[in-house]
C-alpha cells in the first residue's frame, strides 16, 4: 500500500504527503472542466432573471421568462427537440441492443464493430450535410430511382429533410449515436463475463436474444448509462446538425436559443438566457424521466427475467430486423460519405441525374488555401486537446489506482458535466468569462473550451479498460522490484496501447466535430472545418459544402486508421497483446 | 479633382477632429503607416463562396499593398459579430475587441449606432469615399432611413431582382398580386427565405411596400401599434393567402438565397430572389445555374439599399480595417467586385468622378448573360426604417414560425 502511495513525483521523505502531481491530478482536472461549466450555467442564469448590468438589467426580475413562455415558436420547438432527441436516442439504444443481443459472438459483430469506429469518427456536421445530400428530394435516392422508376421529372415537393416532425434529425441522431453506443457497450461486455452468462442461460435453453436480455444486459446497463445520458443530453441539444436537418419555422429549442443569443434586438439577450436555462431544465428533466423509466422497466423485468421463459420463434423475427435495420443504417451512413465525396469533384451534377454530368477538381482546389488553413487549425486543436486530455485522464485514472479508490468515488463522474449539460446553457456564460480573463480569441480558451468535451469522451474510452486490466501484471512488476512510475511506462502503458490510442482517436473525432465552443471561445477568429461547412451549408455551392465536409470527416478517420494500425504494427507478433481490450 | 478630395478630405478631417473631441486627427498616410503589419478581422457573412472568394482577393491585395493580414470571419449571420461586440463590452473589454471589421446594413447597423458599439466617424477620411456617388445614390448616406454619418463606408449597391430558368418558366409574373395568382396556377414552385435571413425580409418588405397605401410612412418608425396593423394588415392578408400554395405548402421555408438559388438549380421551384443585378450571370459562369437562367424585376420597382462596412469602437486593428475599407472602395476592388465571374455587386462609385484608368476597369466588365441592362433594372423603393423591419419579422415569425 505504501509503495501503491509513492507519487510520482518523487517526494519520498514524506510518505504521507497527498500534494503530489499524480494525486493533484483530479483536482486540477475538475477545476479546469467544473469551473468553467459552473460559472458559464451561473453567467447564464444571471441574465435569465434579469441580472446583466452591461445591458442594464440590475434588478432581478421574471420578464425575461415571461416572455420565452409567451414566444409562439416555443411549443412548436419544445415538441421538435422532444421528438427528435427521444426518438434519436431511443432508436439508436434499439438498434445497438437488438443487434448485439442477437449477433452476440457472430463474426457479423466483429465486422461491425470494424466498420464502427470510423463511423463513430465521423463529425455530426459532416454525417447530416452527407445525410441532407442523400435524403433531399432532390437528393441521391430520389435521384437513383428517378425518373424511371418513380416518373419524377422535377423533386416531389415533399418535406424529406427538415420535415416539421424532427423525423430527419431523429434519423441523423440515430446514424450517429449508434456507433458511439455500440462501442461502449461492447467495451462493457468485455467485463461482464459475457460469453459464459450466455454460455449458462443457453445450457438450461434460453433462445440467444432473450438469453442476452436476460442474463448479460441487467450486467452492463450500468456501464453504459452515463454514455445513454449523454446521448440522450446531446440529442436534446445538438445545435449543428439540426441547422442542416431540422425545420427553421421553429427550429429545435437550442437552435432557437441560439438564434435569440444572437439576436440584434439586445433585449432577446435575456430571453436567450432564460432559454438557456430552459434547455438545461429539459436535459435535467429527461434524464431523470429516463431514470426513472430504467427504475420502472427494471422492476418489470425482474419477474419477467425470473419467469423463465426460455423465448420462442419471434426470436428469428426479431434477428432479420436488427440485422436488416443495423445494414440499413451502416449503409445510410457510408452513402452519405459517398455522396459528399461525388459531390466534392462534381462539376455539374444537375436533378433527376443518377451521377453528375461532369467531373472536376477545380471547385476542389479552389478552396485549397481555406481547406488547408482551416484543416490545420482542426488538426492543431485536436491534437492539442486529445493531448491534454490523454494525459490529464492517465493521471487521473493512475490515481485512483494507486489509492484503491472506488471508481466514481471522488467525484470524478463530475467529468461528465460537460457531457450531460446542454452546450448552449453554459457556453454563453463562459463567453464572458474568457473575455473577462482576456483569453478569448486565443488559442488558450479554444484548447480549454475543447478540452471540457474531449477529457470526458477519452474518459469513457480509457476507464474501462484500464480499470480492467488484470491487477496481477502490476502486482508482480512490483514484486519483481519496479517502481510505479516504471510499471506504468512498460507495463501498464504497452498493454493498454490500443485502448488509449483509441481513446485519443475519439477526443480527435471529439475535437474535430466542435462547432459551438469553436465559435463562443474563439471569438469566431478560428475556421475550422466545422464552422466552415456549417455555415456554408446554410445554402452555399452544394460542391464546396461537400468538399468540406468530406475533408472534415477525413481528419478523424486518418486517426482512427492510425490507432487501429499503430498496435496492430507494433504487436504484429504479440497474439495475446493483440487480443487485449 | 485631386485638389478638391484634398479639400473634402481636409473638411472631413477638421470635422472627425471636431467630433472625435480629444482624439488625433491623423492623415491617411499615417494610417496606413500604423496599419501596416495588423492583422485584420472582417466578420462578414460567409454563406456565398464566391463572396468568401472575393474577400480572399481583397487580403490577398491589401497585404500587398499596405503589409496588412486579412482574416475573413465567416458568420452564418451578421448578428453573429454584433452579439459578440456586446458581450465583450458587457465583461469591460473597450480596447483589443476581437471585430475588427463588419460588413453590415439596416437593422444591425442601427442597433450598433444606437448601442455606442462603433468607431467613427471615420468613413470622410478615407480617400476614396470622395468617389462614391452620394448623389444619385442617397442609400450611401442614409442606411435603412438611418443617418450614417460616417460610422460605415459604403461598400456595394444592392437591389432586389428575381432569378428565373427561362426553359421552364416564360412568363415570369412582374408584380405583387401576380405573385399570387402564379402561385395559385403552379402551387408549391415559389418560395422565400425565411426571415430573418435577409433576402426573406426584404422580400416582406417589398411586398409591405407594394401593398402599402401611403407608402411614405414606411419611411419614419412605427409610430404605434394601431398603426402598425394598418399599414402591415394588408401584408398579412396576402401571406396568408400565399402560403398555401408555397413549396412545401408554406410549412417550411429555405433558410437563405443561396439555399433557395439550389432549390432552383434541383427544379424544386420556378424562381429565387437575388439583392445584386449581376447574381444570375455570376451564378450561370459558376456553375451554379443552367445557361438557360434569367432575371426579372417588377413593374413599380424593387426595394435597393446599400451594404457598408463598420468598424466597432473596441476593435483591436482600427487603422489596419480603415485602410481595408479604403481599398474596398477604390476602382479596382469595385470593378473587381462588379464582375459577374467574381460576384455581380454594382458599385458605390459614381463613374463620372473617376480617372479614365478607373473608367476603363468599369467599362472592361461582361455584362453577363442574364444580367438585365441598366434601364431595365426598374425603379428602386426605399427600405422602410429599421423598425418596420423588427415588426414584421417579429410578427412573421408569430404567424408562420409555430
Amino acid at each position: 500500500m505504501a509503495q501503491a502511495l509513492q507519487p510520482l513525483a518523487g517526494t519520498r521523505r514524506r510518505p504521507g504527503a497527498r500534494a503530489d502531481l499524480l494525486s493533484g491530478a483530479p483536482a486540477v482536472t475538475l477545476l479546469l472542466f467544473l469551473a468553467p461549466v459552473a460559472a458559464g450555467l451561473i453567467g447564464t442564469w444571471l441574465p435569465a432573471f434579469g441580472w446583466f448590468p452591461a445591458l442594464g438589467g440590475e434588478a432581478f426580475g421574471t420578464e425575461a421568462w415571461r416572455r420565452l413562455l409567451a414566444d409562439p415558436a416555443l411549443p412548436g420547438a419544445l415538441r421538435l427537440t422532444l421528438t427528435s432527441g427521444l426518438l434519436g436516442t431511443l432508436g439508436a439504444l434499439a438498434l445497438v441492443l437488438g443487434f448485439v443481443a442477437c449477433f452476440h459472438g457472430s463474426p457479423w459483430l466483429t465486422r461491425l464493430r470494424r466498420l464502427m469506429a470510423p463511423l463513430l469518427a465521423v463529425p455530426h456536421a459532416a454525417a447530416a450535410i452527407g445525410l441532407a445530400f442523400l435524403l433531399a428530394p432532390s437528393g441521391w435516392l430520389v435521384r437513383l430511382v428517378s425518373p424511371w422508376a418513380t416518373g419524377w421529372e422535377r423533386p416531389p415537393d415533399l418535406a424529406l429533410i427538415q420535415d416539421p416532425g424532427g423525423l430527419a434529425l431523429a434519423l441523423a441522431l440515430v446514424l450517429k449515436e449508434t456507433p458511439f453506443l455500440l462501442l461502449m457497450t461492447l467495451a462493457a461486455l468485455e467485463q461482464s463475463n459475457a460469453s459464459e452468462r450466455l454460455a449458462v442461460a443457453r445450457s438450461l435453453g434460453y433462445r440467444p436474444a432473450t438469453a442476452w436480455f436476460k442474463t448479460v444486459l441487467p450486467a452492463i446497463y450500468g456501464q453504459i448509462r452515463l454514455p445513454i445520458y449523454a446521448v440522450l443530453a446531446f440529442s436534446l441539444s445538438v445545435v449543428d446538425m439540426a441547422l442542416v436537418l431540422a425545420p427553421s419555422t421553429p427550429p429545435p429549442l437550442a437552435v432557437l436559443v441560439f438564434r435569440w443569443f444572437n439576436d440584434p434586438d439586445l433585449a432577446m439577450r435575456f430571453v436567450a438566457a432564460a432559454g438557456a436555462t430552459l434547455q438545461f431544465v429539459l436535459v435535467v428533466g429527461a434524464i431523470a424521466l429516463w431514470r426513472g423509466a430504467e427504475l420502472a422497466i427494471g422492476r418489470l423485468a425482474r419477474r419477467w427475467i425470473a419467469g423463465g421463459e426460455r423465448g420462442g420463434g419471434g426470436e428469428a423475427l426479431l434477428r432479420g430486423a436488427a440485422g436488416g435495420a443495423m445494414a440499413l443504417a451502416t449503409a445510410l451512413s457510408i452513402a452519405a460519405l459517398a455522396g459528399m465525396a461525388l459531390w466534392a469533384l462534381a462539376e455539374r451534377w444537375r436533378f433527376p441525374d443518377a451521377l453528375p454530368s461532369g467531373w472536376t477538381t477545380r471547385i476542389l482546389a479552389r478552396q485549397a488555401d481555406g481547406l488547408l488553413w482551416s484543416g490545420g487549425t482542426t488538426l492543431l486543436l485536436g491534437l492539442a486537446s486529445a493531448s491534454i486530455a490523454l494525459v490529464l485522464v492517465l493521471g487521473c485514472l493512475e490515481n485512483e489506482r494507486r489509492r484503491r479508490l472506488r471508481p466514481m468515488s471522488r467525484g470524478l463522474w463530475l467529468l461528465y458535466a460537460p457531457l450531460l449539460v446542454p452546450q448552449v446553457a453554459f457556453l454563453f456564460g463562459v463567453q464572458v468569462l474568457a473575455v473577462v480573463l482576456r483569453i478569448d480569441g486565443t488559442w488558450l480558451a479554444l484548447v480549454w473550451s475543447h478540452l471540457l468535451f474531449v477529457l470526458p469522451y477519452v474518459f469513457l474510452a480509457l476507464a474501462d479498460p484500464y480499470r480492467a486490466l488484470d491487477e496481477r501484471y502490476e502486482r508482480s512488476a512490483l514484486c519483481l522490484g519496479a517502481s510505479p512510475l516504471r510499471v506504468l511506462l512498460e507495463v501498464k502503458l504497452p498493454m493498454l496501447l490500443r485502448p488509449i490510442l483509441v481513446a485519443f482517436a475519439i477526443g480527435f473525432a471529439v475535437s474535430v466535430a466542435q462547432y459551438l465552443p469553436t465559435l463562443f471561445a474563439g471569438s469566431g477568429r478560428f475556421a475550422t472545418l466545422t464552422t466552415e461547412a456549417v455555415s456554408l451549408s446554410a445554402g452555399a455551392d452544394r460542391r464546396v459544402v461537400a468538399g468540406y465536409a468530406f475533408a472534415q470527416a477525413l481528419l478523424p478517420l486518418i486517426c482512427f486508421a492510425l490507432a487501429v494500425a499503430v498496435p496492430a504494427w507494433a504487436y504484429r507478433d504479440r497474439r495475446g497483446l493483440r487480443g487485449l481490450v | 479633382m485631386i485638389k478638391t478630395a484634398t479639400a473634402r478630405l481636409a473638411a472631413a478631417l477638421l470635422a472627425a477632429a471636431l467630433l472625435a473631441g480629444a482624439a488625433a486627427a491623423e492623415s491617411f498616410e499615417q494610417t496606413l503607416a500604423r496599419a501596416e503589419g495588423q492583422t485584420v478581422y472582417w466578420n462578414a457573412w460567409g454563406g456565398d463562396e464566391r463572396i468568401n472568394d472575393y474577400i480572399a482577393w481583397v487580403g490577398e491585395r491589401v497585404a500587398e499593398d499596405h503589409g496588412i493580414t486579412l482574416r475573413h470571419v465567416k458568420l452564418s449571420d451578421t448578428a453573429d459579430a454584433v452579439s459578440r461586440v456586446l458581450a465583450e463590452k458587457a465583461a469591460g473589454r473597450d480596447e483589443g475587441g476581437s471585430v475588427d471589421l463588419i460588413w453590415i446594413n439596416g437593422e444591425n447597423f442601427a442597433t450598433m449606432k444606437r448601442e455606442g458599439l462603433l468607431f467613427g466617424p471615420f468613413v470622410e477620411q478615407l480617400p476614396n469615399f470622395a468617389l462614391v456617388d452620394v448623389e444619385n445614390k442617397p442609400t450611401t448616406l442614409v442606411d435603412f432611413t438611418v443617418p450614417v454619418e460616417g460610422l460605415e463606408a459604403p461598400w456595394g449597391m444592392a437591389k432586389i431582382n428575381f432569378i428565373y430558368d427561362s426553359a421552364r418558366l416564360q412568363d415570369p409574373p412582374r408584380s405583387i398580386p401576380q405573385f399570387l395568382t402564379w402561385a395559385e396556377a403552379n402551387p408549391g414552385r415559389f418560395t422565400y427565405p425565411a426571415p430573418p435571413d435577409f433576402l426573406g425580409s426584404t422580400f416582406l418588405k417589398q411586398v409591405l411596400y407594394e401593398l402599402a397605401e401611403v407608402p411614405k410612412e414606411l419611411q419614419s418608425e412605427v409610430p404605434d401599434e394601431a398603426a402598425f396593423e394598418r399599414v402591415a394588415g394588408p401584408l398579412w392578408d396576402y401571406l396568408d393567402a400565399l402560403a398555401p400554395h408555397l413549396w412545401r405548402g408554406g410549412e417550411i421555408y429555405p433558410a437563405s438565397g443561396p439555399a433557395q438559388r439550389q432549390l432552383l438549380d434541383d427544379n424544386e421551384v420556378d424562381i429565387t430572389i437575388s439583392f445584386y443585378p449581376s447574381e444570375a450571370s455570376s451564378f450561370i459562369a459558376n456553375g451554379l445555374l443552367p445557361e438557360s437562367a434569367r432575371t426579372f424585376v417588377l413593374d413599380r420597382g424593387t426595394i435597393g439599399n446599400t451594404h457598408f462596412v463598420a468598424i466597432p469602437y473596441n476593435a483591436s486593428a482600427k487603422e489596419g480595417a480603415m485602410a481595408v475599407a479604403n481599398f474596398l472602395m477604390s476602382p479596382e476592388a469595385q470593378a473587381h467586385k462588379q464582375n459577374p465571374e467574381v460576384w455581380g455587386d454594382h458599385t458605390v462609385l459614381a463613374l463620372g468622378k473617376l480617372e479614365p484608368a478607373g473608367r476603363e476597369l468599369f467599362d472592361a466588365l461582361p455584362r453577363g448573360v442574364a444580367t438585365l441592362p441598366p434601364d431595365e433594372l426598374g425603379l428602386t423603393l426605399p427600405e422602410p426604417h429599421p423598425s418596420w423591419m423588427t415588426r414584421i419579422e417579429d410578427e412573421w415569425r408569430r404567424r408562420y414560425s409555430r
